[in-house]
């Protein structure tokens, strides 16, 4: 018990009374960014949006170059690792260091078989010529400019997930490391608990990226 | 009291020293400060800007500079003082120093983040100026495409990238002061007991968080589109440039919200002070923050009436854009009413709320002009939306800022300014930007369009009146400059609450101590109860 | 420990909806649906998000503020999509060139 209460004050800041009080800062501080975040992606929704209700045969066509399934399996990866996310949260609420641990690795481990799928399908495209530049062809169509639109939105999408997906994995690093130095305990868990926030927000985006850009008019081809 | 007396006793100034305890403090005061050094040496750059602009457009034959160059000019002055002047400003410093004493807090929330805000600003600020020296940019301060991304042979990366980081100070700011205002109140005080400063900061805090991200997208695809010519505002390309307007301006209008509502919430505080009365509605104002903050985002698209924005969204943003007016005039009955049989003094804090409610009257009504979709199509691009803007962000939001910053400066700096001096530059401030604005109106409604040097000499005498403010403006600009300096050494030395205002921060010594309170005050009144300051007296430098 | 701790079975219930949802969203899209394809797509995702919010981000469990946050957070996404869209979609109508 004098274990947990040190623990506690050790953690509390200056300007708080009370760990509660940091804890619902820290949450509300969090839940705050992750609106930001969703603004900031959400002009490239827009963007996607617009475009594909304007050009919807090209985009069709371009979204059908897509591997569906690779992009439903990553799709799966990435909800697994939400899965192992809560269960390291849900450990970290317990004070079950070992457990908070191998939860954490294997989001890690699953975010980066994620990471590693999608660099595959980057290079793919590069192979097909259908990244935009000089070199971008699709074939099937006279409208080069607007399927190139829909690459660009693609690579600028899934390329900024992916770089939120880095930074996730940077700090899932991190709360390894401190879980194993005994940083954390049931009475203060709070960065595990706002880490699991942004990671489960992450998969959110992803939940939106995968119909809108690998599913349009797939039972036309 | 002696200048020793002051320096006897440990405030947040002298509880550490050397150049480490300021760059590395978590302190918000400190940070405060930094930010004051920051956006002050912006708005002296911002005004070397327009000194030369003014300069140019006393000839109707420009000759001053080429028209790249002028292009460059109002392109920085735009930029440097709306990213890295006004919209800091009021927040960063007086928000930043004075939402935690007025909540009864020892800090912000996040005190590291607030941190990492002010260097945000500055690295931001310093890419800004790196492609200032480098070479400029020309698109104006909209960027507009396609021809900033397909056509301008300009830094533009540079500074996009700057706002781009500068845009993050903004989020990080906004996202402090929420949840500081959320969780770190202290007992007793309620959301209807906090001062109404603390209620248009929040507001703003608010636009900040859920406009600014869009920004930072827009200009990341600035980018994208520059670099890897993606097609997304090129028409060659099948993209849309009006698409670049709308992700532009549904930040891009709210941000004067953000400049305009925290001087609302200071001209609150300076109204009630200086009549001694509670300010009239107190819940009206209150909550014409929060309308204004979510009004003004469904606004945006009367940026784009003259573009290819449908007729049927022209009046649907028209409409609203009428609507968003009406918080605003709320405010300003309420200050109104609340000088009604009031005890009214001129200190120079209400000299500036005086200038700030008339002139963003008058900002705000041709705002309503603008927003007529009929007017608009004559008047857009031309000097009347110049004065229109710089009425409310110069009458209106420098003013505020300011009076705010003559308020309490002697809370900052345990000093008071020289009152005669500094009300002379009040009233020189008025003087010269009427003579710089005005005229700017009439030019504007006669034709004479924005960001041209060279134009028809029948506009040439409204120009140097516009110049001749301009100057007597940048006089009025300089005083404060050189007596708030003068006073940190000079100035009377002044006591915890020298305006006998009511509010938790006169109940701490000027300056405060590193913690704010010796102890956590718990608050039983409401935020202008002149009862508890019965016996206290003005203290005048 | 005042929070609410979720059993294991919860979240594996849960885990297990969101996979079989997602192969339901990849088969589904070889089915004709007409326009109906993207609002199937589209809730299917709705769905996912909220399972993942309110029960891996506790939503269900938070305090009313945080779902205000949340709503207000989406609401905003939907101004911008909505207000822009109303522009483009309505371009065009009246006939006169570039309106």
């Amino acid at each position: 018990m004098a274990e947990h209460a040190h623990a506690e004050t050790l953690a509390l800041r200056e300007q708080f009374d009370t760990a509660e009080q940091q804890k619902d800062a820290s949450t509300l501080g969090m839940w705050i960014f992750l609106i930001t975040e969703v603004m900031f992606f959400g002009g490239m929704f827009l963007a996607y949006t617009i475009y594909r209700n304007i050009y919807p045969t090209v985009f069709g066509l371009a979204s059908s170059s897509l591997n569906a399934v690779i992009g439903a399996i990553n799709t799966a990866v990435l909800l697994c690792s939400s899965f192992t996310m809560v269960l390291a949260v849900r450990a970290a609420q317990l004070g079950q260091r070992k457990a908070i641990i191998i939860f954490l690795i294997l989001t890690l481990l699953l975010g980066l078989v994620f990471l590693g799928v999608k660099a595959y399908e980057w290079n793919e495209k590069f192979q097909e010529h259908h990244i935009p530049g000089p070199s971008f062809h699709l074939e099937g169509t006279e409208m080069q400019g607007q399927a190139q639109l829909f690459f660009s939105l693609y690579f600028a999408m899934t390329g900024l997930h992916a770089l939120h997906m880095v930074i996730g994995v940077c700090l899932l690093s991190w709360l390894i490391i401190a879980t194993a130095r005994g940083m954390f305990s049931a009475q203060y868990m709070t960065p595990v608990d706002v880490s699991g926030l942004y990671w489960h927000f992450v998969d959110i985006i992803w939940i939106f990226l995968f119909p809108l850009l690998y599913l349009i008019d797939r039972h036309m081809r | 009291m002696t200048t020793a007396a002051v320096q006897e006793r440990e405030n947040y100034l002298n509880a550490s020293y050397g150049i480490k305890s300021w760059l590395l403090t978590k302190d918000h005061k400190r940070i405060a400060l930094l930010y004051l050094f920051t956006i002050t040496l912006f708005f002296a750059l911002g005004g070397v800007m327009a000194s030369l602009i003014r300069i140019e457009l006393l000839t109707p034959q420009g000759g001053l500079v080429s028209s790249e160059t002028y292009n460059k000019l109002f392109t920085m002055h735009g930029v440097i003082m709306i990213f890295f002047f006004l919209i800091p400003s009021i927040p960063a410093v007086l928000g930043n120093f004075l939402l935690p004493l007025m909540i009864g807090a020892r800090d912000l929330a996040f005190p590291r983040i607030n941190l990492l805000s002010w260097y945000l600003l500055v690295v931001g600020g310093a890419l800004a100026l790196f492609a200032m020296f480098a070479g400029g940019v020309d698109t104006g301060w909209t960027f507009y495409t396609p021809y900033s991304t397909s056509y301008s042979n300009t830094w533009v990366i540079a500074t996009a990238l700057g706002i781009f980081v500068a845009g993050f100070s903004s989020i990080l700011t906004g996202l402090n002061f929420v949840v500081t205002v959320h969780r770190m109140r202290a007992p007793g005080m309620t959301w209807f007991r906090m001062p109404l400063f603390v209620w248009a900061h929040y507001a703003t805090a608010l636009i900040q968080i859920l406009g600014t991200p869009v920004l930072a997208v827009t200009l990341l695809l600035i980018f994208c589109e520059r670099v890897f010519h993606i097609g997304i505002f090129d028409p060659a390309l099948g993209g849309d440039p009006v698409l670049f307007q709308h992700l532009f301006w549904f930040y891009s209008h709210p941000a004067v919200y953000i400049m305009i509502l925290p001087a609302m919430g200071v001209i609150s505080e300076l109204v009630s002070t200086f009549s001694r009365k509670p300010i009239f509605g107190y819940g009206f104002v209150a909550f014409s923050s929060m309308a204004i903050a979510v009004l003004g985002f469904l606004v945006w698209g009367h940026h784009l009436f003259v573009s290819t924005q449908s007729v049927y969204a022209g009046m649907v943003f028209s409409f609203l854009s009428y609507f968003v007016a009406i918080p605003s005039a709320v405010k300003v009955f309420n200050w109104t009413a609340t000088l009604y049989k009031g005890s009214i003094s001129f200190e120079t804090p209400m000299l500036y709320a005086f200038g700030f409610i008339g002139l963003f009257t008058i900002g705000g009504l041709t705002g309503l002009f603008v927003a007529s979709l009929g007017i608009d199509v004559h008047v857009t691009d031309t000097y009347f939306v110049v004065a229109h803007f710089h009425y409310i962000m110069v009458g209106g939001a420098i003013m505020g800022y300011l009076g705010g910053l003559h308020f309490w400066w002697p809370k900052i700096t345990g000093r008071m300014y020289p009152e005669g001096w500094a009300r002379l530059s009040a009233l020189i401030i008025f003087l010269g930007f009427n003579l710089t604005f005005f005229p700017q109106f009439i030019l504007g409604y006669l034709g004479m369009p924005r960001r041209y040097h060279v134009y028809s000499p029948e506009f040439q005498v409204l120009h140097v009146l516009s110049t001749a403010g301009a100057s007597v403006l940048a006089v009025g600009y300089l005083l404060p400059l050189i007596y708030f300096t003068w006073s940190l050494r000079y100035g009377k030395v002044a006591g915890a609450n020298p305006w006998a205002a009511t509010g938790l921060e006169w109940k701490t010594p000027s300056p405060p101590p590193v913690h704010n309170f010796d102890e956590i005050p718990v608050v039983t009144h409401g935020a202008y109860d002149y009862s508890t300051v019965a016996g206290e007296v003005m203290q005048v430098g | 420990m005042p929070e609410h701790v979720d059993s294991v079975k919860t979240y594996a219930a849960v885990w297990a909806i969101l996979l079989a949802l997602t192969g339901i969203t990849t088969a589904v899209a070889y089915v004709d649906l007409g326009a109906f394809s993207v609002v199937v797509a589209l809730l299917i995702a709705v769905v996912k998000m909220l399972l993942v919010a309110l029960f891996f981000m506790h939503v269900r469990h938070s305090t009313r503020l945080t779902k205000l946050v949340v709503t207000g957070g989406l609401l905003w996404l939907m101004i911008l999509l909505a207000f822009t869209l109303a522009d483009v979609w309505t371009r065009g109508l009246i006939g006169t060139p570039g309106r």
